[in-house]
């Protein structure tokens, strides 16, 4: 573990990453501490400037909603969506890439073709569809992020998987007679994991970005502010009140890039024979 | 011989994923709660009983499901996509009338993004393999640290802000100026001022990918052997770069070219709807706001039949890139 943090804090950026996504986290964690009325709720003048007026720290948008508080619980709906979808991703993309990886021949054929096909259809549009078919909820968002997140993990366990059934630890295993299952849960994927970790770092970036677009045009939760519902909302006052643009829109900016360079901190840390790649 | 056999290999393949994709739609309207011929009439359809009656009969809903799924098909194949009720035209009249405005706005954020992307790039590696300019190296990758976390549709209007509300450069909507009636030269500056900011609301992700790729792929090949052979065999380090890393460092970007197509088409959706560019992103924007499905599902197949084809032509590319592929006769 202090190895792990040594060379994770050798990466300034991975570590100012970290501090950043801690803030957001904590204000995800007592949003309904700091802000107790609901985003949605007018609670003040229209179109207050940011720093105008005590207790809007932020300003108001159009309807006199709190930004600040809208800000706070849409941290809440990011990295919500954000983590459980990659949970359902990893999930998903191990077992095919394990099963695929490890059993070869036609399953393998079998499952890197579905695999394929999901990496070839348009991400987005995808999510898009599925959301807008099977109306606009939290875990409707959360599914169609997950079914469109989890080729690349397949792929990386499937590639992992190969190299580690040459191993000589393996072929003991299959050897001494130890049962397949407990081969693949003991043996292969604690040996696996490094790199899926680092994947779903990757995967969390993109999926928080994938549920802003959708809650921009209009397919978030209805029942949860969100930030990219906040920059869909204040288009129409582009030229007005530019801030209501620029303020969610740099806290989604501000998380992602914390997540990745959390991740890339990641790679570093438990991939370090592949620093050099920096990819 | 084997190019032959490769070539019509993926062809089928192509087919294949084109009628995966029909049967995949097919599947979700069967999925979705309600009743499927008024999910797919939509809001609007959905109060016309005879619209309802109507696609009840031409997908056949009173028969069993996986005959269904063959008149669907069937369908698919003979390009119908059925009605779009809003609009009262054809799904595929729609999309066949904006899909060149998407082409024109994806071919250009493409080219934008790849000689952005791989200049920068070569740029950053270069600075670090000739060992001087670690500071243009760290600046290129912090460019591309920011553009790869920033969400496209907010770029878009950020760069509306700047370029159109502020400086008034750059007209902010649409494809063309509204009422001028241009022609010849003129109307194609006109497009290409329209068309600037969805370029680079479009392309600067991308751009960000192709930076990192570019320049991992060419610190990789330059720890390669042979690099160091041709080095200390006495080549120029900038001849070195040029002829042995560079060369060697292309393949992984065409593959990204690839896989690029597809993300690129979810992007233009939220650039086309930003701009209000007339394409087929917009399209499935309206579709959205006017809860018309069977559109909605149009699009979706069209959109992936083009990166489809798309992919098919890098597979071509990467022929010509990779001569190993022409003689083992596969790709990857």
């Amino acid at each position: 573990m202090t190895s792990f943090w040594r060379r994770f804090s050798r990466n300034a950026g991975a570590v100012i990453g970290l501090a950043v996504l801690a803030v957001v986290i904590l204000v995800a964690l007592f949003a309904s501490l700091m802000f107790s009325t609901s985003p949605w709720q007018m609670v003040g003048p229209p179109l207050l400037l940011p720093f105008e007026e005590q207790g809007f720290a932020l300003g108001t948008d159009m309807l006199g909603r709190d930004i600040a508080a809208g800000l706070a619980h849409g941290a809440r709906v990011s990295l919500l969506v954000g983590v459980v979808s990659t949970g359902c991703a990893v999930v998903i993309g191990v077992a095919f890439g394990t099963l695929a990886g490890y059993f070869g021949g036609a399953v393998e054929h079998a499952l890197m073709s579905v695999t394929e096909f999901f990496q070839t259809i348009p991400q987005l549009a995808m999510a898009v569809v599925l959301v807008a078919i099977f109306t606009p909820t939290l875990e409707s968002i959360v599914i169609a992020i997950a079914l469109v997140s989890w080729p690349p993990v397949a792929r990386l366990v499937r590639a992992e998987v190969l190299s580690l059934r040459e191993r000589e630890f393996v072929e003991a295993a299959i050897v001494l007679g130890r049962p397949t299952r407990a081969i693949i849960f003991g043996e292969i994927l604690p040996n696996a994991i490094s790199p899926v970790i680092v994947a779903a770092s990757l995967i969390v970036a993109t999926a928080i970005l994938t549920e802003a677009a959708l809650s921009f045009l209009g397919l978030g939760d209805r029942n949860m502010m969100s930030w990219g519902f906040m920059v869909g909302a204040a288009r129409t006052m582009l030229r007005e009140a530019p801030w209501l643009t620029v303020l969610p829109g740099l806290a989604i900016l501000v998380t992602v890039l914390a997540v990745n360079l959390v991740g890339e901190g990641l790679n570093d840390a438990l991939n370090p024979r592949l620093k050099e790649r920096g990819d | 011989m084997s190019f032959v056999r490769f070539l019509a290999g993926r062809l089928v393949k192509a087919v294949i994923v084109v009628l995966a994709i029909a049967a995949l739609n097919f599947v979700l309207v069967r999925l979705a709660p309600g009743d499927p011929a008024s999910v797919l009439a939509g809001e609007a359809g959905a109060t016309d009983p005879k619209f309802v009656d109507e696609l009840r009969a031409r997908f056949g809903l009173d028969k069993p499901v996986w005959e269904q799924l063959l008149i669907y098909l069937g369908q698919v194949v003979r390009l119908d996509l059925g009605f779009s009720y809003r609009n009262q035209v054809p799904v595929i009249a729609l999309i066949g009338e904006r899909l060149p405005a998407t082409l024109l706005l994806m071919t250009s954020g493409f080219l934008f993004s790849l000689v952005a992307g791989v200049g920068l790039g070569v740029l950053a590696a270069r600075a670090r393999f000739l060992e001087r300019g670690r500071f243009l190296d760290s600046v290129v990758m912090t460019i591309a640290l920011v553009f790869y976390a920033t969400p496209l549709f907010w770029l878009a209007l950020m760069l509306v802000i700047l370029f159109s509300v502020q400086l008034n450069w750059l007209p902010a909507f649409g494809m063309e100026s509204v009422g001028a009636n241009l022609t010849g030269v003129s109307r194609a500056v006109d497009i290409a001022r329209h068309l600037v900011l969805p370029t680079l609301a479009l392309g600067f992700f991308f751009m960000a990918v192709y930076v990192r790729l570019t320049r991992a792929a060419m610190l990789e090949v330059m720890n390669q052997d042979y690099v160091r052979t041709a080095l200390a065999k006495g080549l120029s380090p900038r001849e070195v770069l040029r002829k042995h890393v560079l060369r060697n460092a292309l393949l992984p970007i065409v593959t990204f070219a690839g896989v690029q197509l597809g993300q690129m088409a979810g992007g233009a959706v939220l650039v086309e709807t930003v701009f209000a560019w007339p394409g087929v992103g917009r399209l499935m924007f309206d579709a959205l706001l006017q809860r018309d499905y069977q559109l909605l599902l149009g699009v979706f197949l069209i959109t992936s039949g083009t990166v489809v084809v798309f992919n098919l032509l890098t597979d071509i590319v990467y022929l010509f890139v990779d001569p190993r592929i022409r003689v083992e006769g596969r790709a990857r």
